[in-house]
């Protein structure tokens, strides 16, 4: 019972092309599934008015707007620490000791479940911080969950950039903040926009981070010391508990959109980036 | 004064270079000072082995948890990574341009679509689908590992992947040349090479199954008890947290704390052990 080399070619072949339509098909149904459902439920009311009678009707605004809140605290505090920490790791050390603790605790980070990012925040943000359950503890979260992406990424943007920008500034005289900022910053910024916007994807779909330190309040908020619900948050309560199967499927299927959105964007800047010669 | 300003400068990035080890090392420790009060009160032992998971009664035992962590994550590993690797062939190997530019962003795709939905979805097709095929009340070890299966598949794919494309292209032209056909190229050349690199990509496939939560608290049915089989609903180490943390206080909120230890203690040694394997190339 030996199977011909031939016959061995055809057989690897045929099952290695099925599992890739596999994997197609499968995000296929998934996407279509959920927009087919949801889409008709996505009206100017759903979008503009805030929930009503727990969520079975009116909108999603006082949700949508937690998510941006939650998403835009995560991201300005995480990217300052991301990208300064990609020019460290970069510009300003040899690989040793310090880059290898950097590495390995950023590579660990990364490994965490986001259920126990929700402990953490719960316990430090909300309790030990006393900052309640707000957009402000989520988004701290959320931040600390997102740092390792934003510094491999950047990480990665600095290191495509010829290393002759960076003789040309040393050579004119130029420090080595001057040459950072202005030399080397201005090539990578396309390539950290990337690791950012995944960062953005990233907190847009989180829960279970966010369900232990944003709460789950369906009011507007106010500030960013309110409570609130973020979109997947909102879905999740929604199917879960059974309270609206429709507004369930039209908040999932603005999640995907978003996603898809954020998702095309990313690839964009990649494409040009590959496309201008880096 | 110039000289001064470039060390200020060094000084400020090394800083915010320790922002990633600072954060691992509060994590750790809050997660341990609220944690370890209960394990030291029921005890070790009995806390990790404890079979009866009752709060209201002052039973803390995780077992059933980690049983249950361990086989939902083991069949989504059985399930997902034959497909996953296959794929990540299929790209680095057999797809031409055009495909390859379709499918690579597709996954990339499948890995930020909201692990909620994943769940809802499960929960709509694959539940039922159980249910009425197979028996049971759907809700199941099973649904949980075809949940966890697809849901792991980009992040090794895309790692398998790189490494299968970093190999030198010498390889690949000596086997051709010894008249290999492609198939047993891979497979006696490429994939042996590439071996630490898929290698890694699996342990951190398998650390993302075991930290989900959402996706699989929607399918698993979440019953605290040992699985008599995989048709039989479990509860696993993050869905008892993901339940349990929103109306728990006291030793039982302590106890959640304690289940987020051994998760976190899994999950780095299952990372500790990626590194390891991906540096000693």
């Amino acid at each position: 019972m030996k199977i011909s080399s031939r016959t061995a070619q055809r057989i690897a072949k045929t099952l290695i092309w099925a599992s890739a339509l596999f994997v197609i098909v499968i995000l296929l149904a998934i996407i279509i599934f959920i927009l087919i459902k949801g889409v008709p439920e996505i009206s100017w009311q759903f979008l503009t008015e805030i929930p009503r009678n727990m969520g079975r009707s009116g909108g999603i605004s006082s949700s949508i707007v937690g998510t941006l809140l939650v998403t835009a605290v995560a991201v300005i505090i995480a990217t300052p620490f991301g990208v300064g920490t990609a020019f460290y790791l970069t510009e300003y050390t040899r690989e040793g000791k310090v880059t290898r603790i950097i590495r390995f605790s950023a590579e660990s980070l990364s490994g965490i479940p986001s259920i126990v990012y929700g402990l953490f925040g719960f316990i430090f943000f909300v309790m030990y911080l006393k900052l309640g359950w707000s957009i402000l503890s989520g988004g701290l979260t959320l931040a600390v969950m997102i740092l390792p992406t934003i510094i491999r990424t950047s990480e990665e943007a600095i290191r495509t950039v010829s290393y002759q920008y960076r003789e040309v500034s040393f050579s004119l005289g130029g420090t080595k903040w001057q040459t950072i900022t202005r030399a080397v910053f201005p090539s990578a910024v396309r390539g950290i926009a990337v690791g950012v916007i995944l960062g953005i994807g990233r907190c847009v779909a989180e829960t279970a981070a966010v369900i232990l330190t944003a709460g789950s309040a369906l009011r507007m908020p106010e500030s960013i010391f309110s409570p609130t619900r973020t979109m997947a948050e909102h879905f999740y309560i929604l199917a879960r508990e059974g309270i609206s199967m429709e507004k369930a499927y039209g908040t999932a299927a603005l999640l995907i959109i978003i996603i898809f959105i954020i998702n095309v964007v990313a690839n964009m800047l990649i494409n040009r980036y590959v496309a201008k010669g880096h | 004064m110039k000289i001064n300003k470039e060390k200020i400068s060094g000084t400020i990035f090394l800083l915010i270079a320790l922002s990633a080890l600072s954060v691992l090392a509060l994590i750790t420790v809050f997660i341990f000072i609220k944690g370890v009060p209960i394990i030291a009160k029921v005890g070790f032992f009995d806390f990790v082995f404890g079979m009866v998971w009752d709060p209201g009664n002052g039973a803390f035992g995780i077992f059933p948890m980690i049983f249950g962590s361990v086989t939902v994550t083991l069949g989504a590993a059985v399930l997902g990574v034959p497909i996953a690797i296959c794929c990540s062939i299929f790209l680095a190997e057999f797809a031409p341009a055009v495909l390859s530019n379709i499918v690579r962003p597709a996954i990339q795709l499948l890995a930020a679509i909201p692990s909620v939905v994943y769940g809802f979805w499960g929960l709509l097709f694959v539940v039922p689908a159980i249910r009425n095929h197979l028996g049971g009340p759907g809700l199941s070890i099973l649904a949980g590992s075809i949940i966890l299966a697809i849901m792991i598949l980009p992040t090794i794919i895309s790692i398998a992947e790189v490494s299968l494309l970093s190999l030198p292209r010498h390889y690949k032209e000596g086997a051709y040349a010894l008249g290999l056909t492609q198939w047993q190229t891979i497979r006696s050349v490429l994939l042996p090479a590439a071996k630490s690199g898929i290698v890694a990509a699996i342990i951190l496939g398998i650390g993302r199954a075991i930290g989900e939560t959402m996706a699989v608290i929607m399918v698993l049915g979440n019953a605290v008890a040992i699985p008599q089989s995989i048709l039989d609903p479990a509860r696993t180490l993050t869905t008892n947290i993901g339940i349990e943390m929103g109306y728990a206080s006291g030793d039982h909120q302590q106890a959640l704390f304690a289940t987020g230890i051994v998760l976190l203690v899994i999950v780095m040694i299952l990372n500790a052990f990626a590194q390891y394997v991906t540096r000693r190339k």
